[in-house]
């Protein structure tokens, strides 16, 4: 794509700031999905054969199921027959990756050249199926952090990726999942060694771009014993009249006395004012928290899509392990975001903290889902939960849909939950102080989610704020 | 010549129900005035309906100010031209620290004048001194607008926005109410510093003690039924703090 080009899209695309295509050859699959299509897949990545009889089985075990319509989500059906399951940028020399490729991450903002990094946060970026470039990766191998595509970590750490692999996510967890665990096509591998602190953010951007193609990443973050990590993730897309679908699954695995941190900024193309176009978004994302004293936070700002179903969890076995879910929500125009979290409580003194911040403007539906369970073992587990949802506008809908089940007598769980309405005499006030409708709806969203925003690193917080303002660009008259 | 600030004829409603009748009045630059009268004489709605507020509809009359007609101008062009309200029950903004706010508020000013936005450094100073000479708090400054302030303290922090805005009409709606008397003296006390030729206030209120000794007004007018009734100076106070507004409002409805 000539500059000219990604300007002239640019101009009509005043509110989705990143739905620009890249005009670079793609290696794609042909359309439709069967075991052929899965055996092209494996083959393409070279991959052993417990890995493709993962998939076969995956696959087999999807023919079997039926697609979840429980959400309080509504879409077209999906025909998985017309969608390309492997499409990859080619390259002429596999060392150097595609000028245009890279064009497309300055604008993006991904830093790719390690030496044009200021901040300290490496980078391994997702384009539709196939990982391009993981920075900083030898410095960080000095400490024996193994930060690479999944396909690399495949090669080159086989032992750990088959042990973990459908560990915390098992292929028969869901439909998508399922979906995901056959035709997975790239993601990241992060696996940070016993008593290691990772000196910088690890970050993932992921990015589709090819037409008609589904984008399938598996992420898997393994911090040893001892351990900590921050991880980033973000995501665009470019604005198509037609649905995408983006399934993808996070696993991860805290061991006694680790630390992972996971944010996620996903600004997925939401689909235009009318709710033409956009991504589906049906997501698995779950954290173990095998160790004792093990510690996983899940942070999101949800901002784009045409639908999300998304429940980042945490499973609680190790004694006195916590997880925490912080979330915003935000939906403008037509979109449809069924999302929050699953708090297992499995071991003893476990505890986990939800605040869920939902934001409905426009005709959009909003949903928090929860789930706090407390196991029979979890002595003295406590959950505090709060959710709250910030409506603009009188066509829009919140619901809030939390669900506890307590089977230990010792376990205490708390939820809490408000709705309220920007109210005309708020924009007034905001307003006589000089701001203009939009900034004060902002202001004000961006105070009614600063519970969830201070959770996040510092260079994902000030593109979150600017987001929140982007996502809700003409929600006010 | 027209005045700085020019009412002629103002007329509006709220809902099917007409609130101001005809209201003309005139403020020069520099002066401060004084508006008492009856619950429901109109005295809150005629500030609402000077900054725009669109719960109010206006049906007829002129507003100018500075030679701009300010009726066609939406909430935030008047408040950026200078036009300031000090509300008696400012409304919560959650989450949002008033130091924040402040710095929205300015800096939204100068995006629309085409400035840059203003730097930490510049922005800390005006913050400070203001808050130091209006006796508001490091703490104050960083919870959340209105939250969980008493009356007081809210009065207190929309001097304080007064004070950081430099607007050059200041309109202060019952100020002095839900104070104690020391806060009144703050609020009297902000009024003071900010006094200056370029600048002018109208001062709705209801406290002729206040009034005498903190705001030592140019002119007092009094309203009833939704137009001035009597103008003059603070002599019109002792005839207000003899007889009340009962002589007033008969002339009105005559």
């Amino acid at each position: 794509m000539t500059q000219d080009k990604v300007s002239a899209l640019e101009a009509v695309s005043d509110t989705y700031h990143y739905g620009f295509e890249t005009d670079i050859d793609a290696e794609t699959a042909p359309k439709g999905l069967n075991e052929d299509i899965i055996r092209y897949i494996s083959a393409k990545k070279n991959e052993p054969e417990w890995l493709l009889d993962f998939r076969l089985k995956a696959y087999r075990h999807w023919l079997t199921m039926t697609e979840p319509r429980w959400a309080k989500v509504e879409y077209p059906p999906i025909d998985y027959q017309d969608i390309y399951y492997y499409a990859a940028p080619k390259t002429d020399k596999k060392t150097e990756i595609d000028p245009e490729l890279m064009k497309t991450y300055e604008k993006l903002g991904v830093p790719l050249h390690e030496r044009e990094v200021l901040a300290g946060v490496a980078v391994d970026a997702v384009f539709d199926s196939v990982s391009v470039a993981t920075t900083f990766r030898d410095r960080l191998a000095k400490q024996g952090i193994i930060f690479s595509s999944i396909s690399e970590a495949v090669q080159n750490h086989p032992d750990l990726v088959k042990k973990y692999l459908g560990s915390v996510v098992p292929y028969t967890d869901n439909f998508f999942a399922c979906l995901n665990s056959a035709v997975f096509t790239d993601g990241t591998f992060v696996y940070i060694p016993k008593g290691v602190r990772c000196p910088m953010e690890l970050s993932t951007y992921f990015r589709i771009n090819a037409k008609k193609s589904g984008q399938f990443e598996r992420t898997m973050i393994i911090a040893d014993d001892n351990s900590y990590v921050s991880y980033l993730e973000g995501c665009t897309a470019p604005q198509r009249d037609e649905n995408q679908l983006h399934a993808a699954i996070v696993e991860i695995i805290v061991m006694n006395d680790a630390e992972v941190k996971y944010s996620t900024v996903q600004n997925w193309y939401p689909g235009d004012k009318d709710g033409k176009g956009g991504i589906y978004n049906f997501v698995t994302k779950r954290g173990l928290c095998r160790g004792v004293n093990s510690k996983l936070s899940w942070t999101q700002v949800e901002t784009g899509s045409a639908v999300t179903w998304k429940y980042p969890s945490c499973v609680l076995m190790g004694d006195n392990s916590v997880g925490e879910f912080y979330s915003v929500a935000i939906t403008n125009n037509y979109q449809q975001a069924d999302t929050g979290t699953k708090m297992i409580h499995l071991g003893k003194n476990t505890s986990s903290t939800i605040v869920s911040k939902g934001i409905s403007a426009g005709k959009s539906q909003n949903t928090y889902r929860g789930l706090v369970k407390m196991g029979k073992n979890a002595e003295n587990a406590r959950n505090f939960s709060q959710c709250d949802s910030l409506l603009i506008g009188s066509q829009c809908g919140a619901h809030t849909l939390p669900c506890m089940l307590s089977s230990n007598p010792t376990a205490s769980v708390e939820h809490e939950a408000t709705t309220s309405k920007i109210s005309d005499e708020q924009l007034f006030y905001c307003r006589q102080r000089g701001l203009n409708a939009e900034e004060s709806v902002s202001l004000i969203v961006n105070g009614f989610c600063k519970d969830v925003m201070q959770k996040l690193p510092m260079e994902f917080a000030v593109e979150a704020t600017r987001l929140v303002a982007v996502t809700l660009e003409g929600s006010v008259g | 010549m027209t005045a700085w600030l020019e009412i002629n004829d103002l007329r509006a409603k709220a809902g099917d129900k007409t609130i101001l009748n005809g209201l003309s009045l005139s403020i020069d630059a520099g002066e401060v005035h004084v508006i008492m009268g009856p619950n429901g004489s109109g005295k809150s709605t005629l500030s609402n309906v000077l900054c725009g507020n669109p719960h109010y509809e206006v049906t007829g009359g002129s507003v100018t100010f500075k030679g701009e007609d300010l009726l066609k101008l939406n909430v935030e062009e008047r408040a950026r031209l200078g036009v300031f309200l000090a509300f008696q029950s400012p409304v919560e903004i959650p989450g949002v620290s008033m130091a924040t706010f402040m710095k929205y508020a300015l800096n939204a000013r100068r995006k629309a004048a085409g400035e840059k936005e203003l730097d930490a450094v510049g922005f800390m100073k005006r913050i400070k001194v203001r808050a130091q000479a209006l006796n508001v708090s490091d703490e104050m400054l960083k919870r959340p607008v209105n939250v969980g302030f008493s009356g007081g303290e809210k009065k207190r922090l929309e001097t304080f926005q007064m004070a950081m805005l430099e607007p050059d009409f200041c309109i202060l709606d019952e100020m002095d109410s839900g104070m104690d008397v020391d806060a009144v003296k703050v609020a009297g006390n902000g009024v003071k510093i900010m006094r200056s030729p370029e600048r002018s206030f109208l001062v709705i209120s209801h406290n002729i003690k206040f009034i005498r000794e903190q705001i030592m007004p140019d002119k007092v007018h009094v309203l009833a039924n939704g137009r001035v009734v009597a103008d003059g100076g603070v002599e019109l106070l002792d005839e207000v703090d003899k007889n009340g507004f009962a002589g007033f409002v008969k002339e009105a409805v005559a």
